[in-house]
């Protein structure tokens, strides 16, 4: 490996900085003593432990996680099929298709939000859970149908007729052998997906309705009313489980090559 | 090649594979135009052809990734033409290896085998085995983007033979090989080959590559098979212009048949020159004579009296390649002709020089007399 200029170990500092000092000092105040959140008042974890009182946040946070897991599993499902389709086949229309399955990447959220609330409406929909998990879907299912797109685009073809070849159905071909090489597009996807979830406020406050309360609306309607500590520890134990997927996620990638081998062995 | 099981004058009735005028079209392009062949049991068999002749869309409708358009392509006497590729006996080797990247060494080898449903214990079995034949034990465990071009060449092999194939198809499987490899895997090829008593048929361009391991080559020019037969009869007794001029080099000179007489035939080309050639040919017949660069003897001096077919020039080019050099000597009359000589003497790449005037001559059964 080549030694790092200074320039270059400068750049890397100020780019990392510019990344996770105000999350440092997020995850650092959420351990403040103090009830002033600009005031540091010495260590403590009061702040955790008054969280678990806050029934409201807490029913908030498993809301999020529930919409977050089922839309981003959707939106995987179908984006994967999508880019599957926009590969593989040359169909009439591919074009218009591949352009429009884009189009949530570029649209305002409030329009999407808000197209989204005006077809709840018009089909007499009850808003609620249900609503913002396939507004979800609709908003995370391009991101993962350009992540799965570009792995499929450098797929070797070969590699399902070898599978065929050596008496693989075309179908278990699939599962066999297509889906384990486009797997870590499929898994990036899902996590991008579950994160874009999370995190989204707008279309979640257009499309929700009584008693489906997000986290990420429960933080904003609290922060109206001033700045909480324990706002702080919501958010750090939110980034320690995001930071615990996506670290999962790429050990999961990893070992699957041990499993291939203690089979065999 | 006299080494190999199957010579075509002692070919075994059945042929193993049968394609009878198979014809394959991409839009209005004939890939394979209404081609038959007949491909034997044990048989090394090579399809030589220029890229685009057809070649690996033959390959290809034998593995089954294509369906002819007319035709049967036979398989032990039963028609497979609508078989699709996982339920054919036949494996192939691709150009690219196609080795499945999220699969160990091994699980690449024992990939064909769980298809089967075998027992465990037999697959990690028949997977050692494998390796073993491959020369590849130990490396298991790793995986393909771990192995070096060669190994990863002969993962692919392993892989294709794991299932004891009816026939295995190799599609210019030395070609991403550099020429020591490249010759070193020729041999162990055929080496393999005898020893299985399996069905080879190997794709290739490269006529070196075919005439060293196959015991019979077709040659393919725009979908269809222009010569079937043993590399040295291919080399020798070409059939057409076309066959003579894509393997190996050759000197073409076009002619008329002046008179026969007992096998031989005196031919006379348009500048008045005169060859004696050994054929039966009728007088008359517009012919081309076909000679190959190392049979035609070069001079220093004039030609000895009684030397057939000699004719007088002077060595416009000379090409040194170490076992041999090669000639081109411009004739009187401006015609080229290019001349082989092995170099026996370390000196003898350094006897004739360009500008030189040199004597040719060859005997009348150096020449190959075509028709087409």
């Amino acid at each position: 490996m080549r030694r790092m200029s200074v320039t270059n170990l400068v750049a890397l500092a100020l780019g990392l900085a510019f990344l996770y000092v105000p999350i440092a000092i997020l995850v650092v105040y959420s351990f403040n003593a103090s009830r002033l959140v600009t005031v540091w008042g010495g260590w403590s974890t009061r702040w955790y432990a008054a969280l678990l009182e806050d029934r409201a946040m807490i029913d908030a946070a498993l809301a999020s996680l529930l919409i977050a897991t089922v839309s981003a599993a959707l939106a995987t499902v179908l984006g994967a099929f999508a880019a599957l389709a926009l590969t593989r086949f040359r169909f009439r229309g591919r074009l218009p298709f591949a352009a429009m399955i884009y189009a949530p990447l570029v649209m305002p959220e409030v329009i999407t939000g808000l197209s989204l609330l005006l077809l709840f409406v018009a089909i007499d929909l009850d808003r609620g859970l249900f609503t913002i998990i396939i507004a979800h879907t609709t908003l995370t299912m391009c991101f993962v149908a350009i992540v799965v797109q570009s792995r499929l685009a450098t797929f070797d073809r070969s590699l399902e007729e070898a599978a065929m070849d050596l008496g693989c159905p075309p179908g278990r071909t699939f599962f066999a052998v297509v889906l384990p090489v486009i797997m870590p597009a499929v898994i990036a996807g899902f996590l991008l997906a579950f994160s874009l979830s999370l995190d989204d406020l707008v279309i979640a406050s257009f499309t929700t309705g009584p008693g489906a309360t997000t986290l990420p609306i429960r933080i904003y309607s609290e922060i109206r009313l001033g700045v909480k500590p324990e706002i702080n520890a919501v958010c750090t134990i939110f980034i320690a489980v995001v930071a615990a997927t996506v670290v999962a996620a790429s050990l999961i990638e990893k070992s699957r090559g041990r499993e291939a081998r203690a089979l065999l062995a | 090649m006299t080494s190999g099981p199957a010579p075509s004058s002692d070919l075994p009735a059945e042929p193993l594979v049968r394609f009878e005028s198979v014809s394959k079209r991409f839009g209005n392009v004939a890939a394979v135009d209404r081609l038959s062949l007949d491909i034997y049991s044990n048989e090394f068999f090579a399809l030589l052809g220029p890229s685009g002749c057809g070649k690996t869309t033959l390959l290809r409708l034998l593995a089954g990734f294509e369906r002819p358009d007319e035709g049967r392509i036979m398989l032990g006497g039963r028609d497979i033409a609508a078989t699709p590729p996982h339920r054919r006996p036949v494996n192939m080797m691709f150009q690219n290896y196609a080795l499945f990247p999220h699969l160990t060494v091994a699980g690449n080898v024992a990939f064909g085998l769980r298809q089967d449903g075998l027992a465990k214990a037999a697959i990690a079995a028949r997977v050692e085995e494998m390796l073993a034949l491959v020369k590849l034990e130990g490396l298991g465990h790793r995986r393909p983007d771990q192995l070096s071009g060669g190994q990863r060449q002969r993962v692919a092999l392993a892989r294709s033979l794991a299932k004891r194939p009816q026939v295995l198809l190799l599609d210019e499987p030395m070609a991403a090989l550099d020429r020591k490899l490249r010759e070193q895997t020729q041999f162990e090829l055929m080496e393999l080959q005898a020893r299985l008593g399996l069905t080879f048929v190997i794709v290739t361009h490269d006529q070196s590559e075919a005439m060293t391991v196959a015991h019979r080559i077709a040659v393919m020019d725009r979908g269809r098979v222009v010569q079937a037969a043993t590399p040295a009869e291919i080399y020798e007794r070409p059939q057409s212009r076309w066959v003579a001029e894509f393997v190996g080099d050759v000197n073409l000179i076009e002619g008329i048949v002046l008179k026969t007489d007992a096998g031989e035939a005196v031919i006379g080309d348009k500048r008045g020159r005169r060859y004696r050639v050994a054929a039966d040919v009728a007088a008359g017949a517009q012919i081309s004579i076909a000679l190959r660069p190392e049979k035609i003897r070069i001079h220093a001096g004039p030609a000895p009296p009684d030397a057939p077919n000699t004719m007088r020039g002077k060595v416009c080019d000379v090409g040194y390649l170490g076992s041999v050099s090669t000639y081109k000597v411009q004739l009187d009359d401006g015609v080229v002709v290019k001349a082989t000589v092995a170099n026996v003497a370390r000196t003898s790449g350094e006897i004739l020089r360009t500008n030189d005037n040199v004597w040719l001559s060859w005997p009348p059964d150096a020449a190959i007399v075509l028709t087409a």
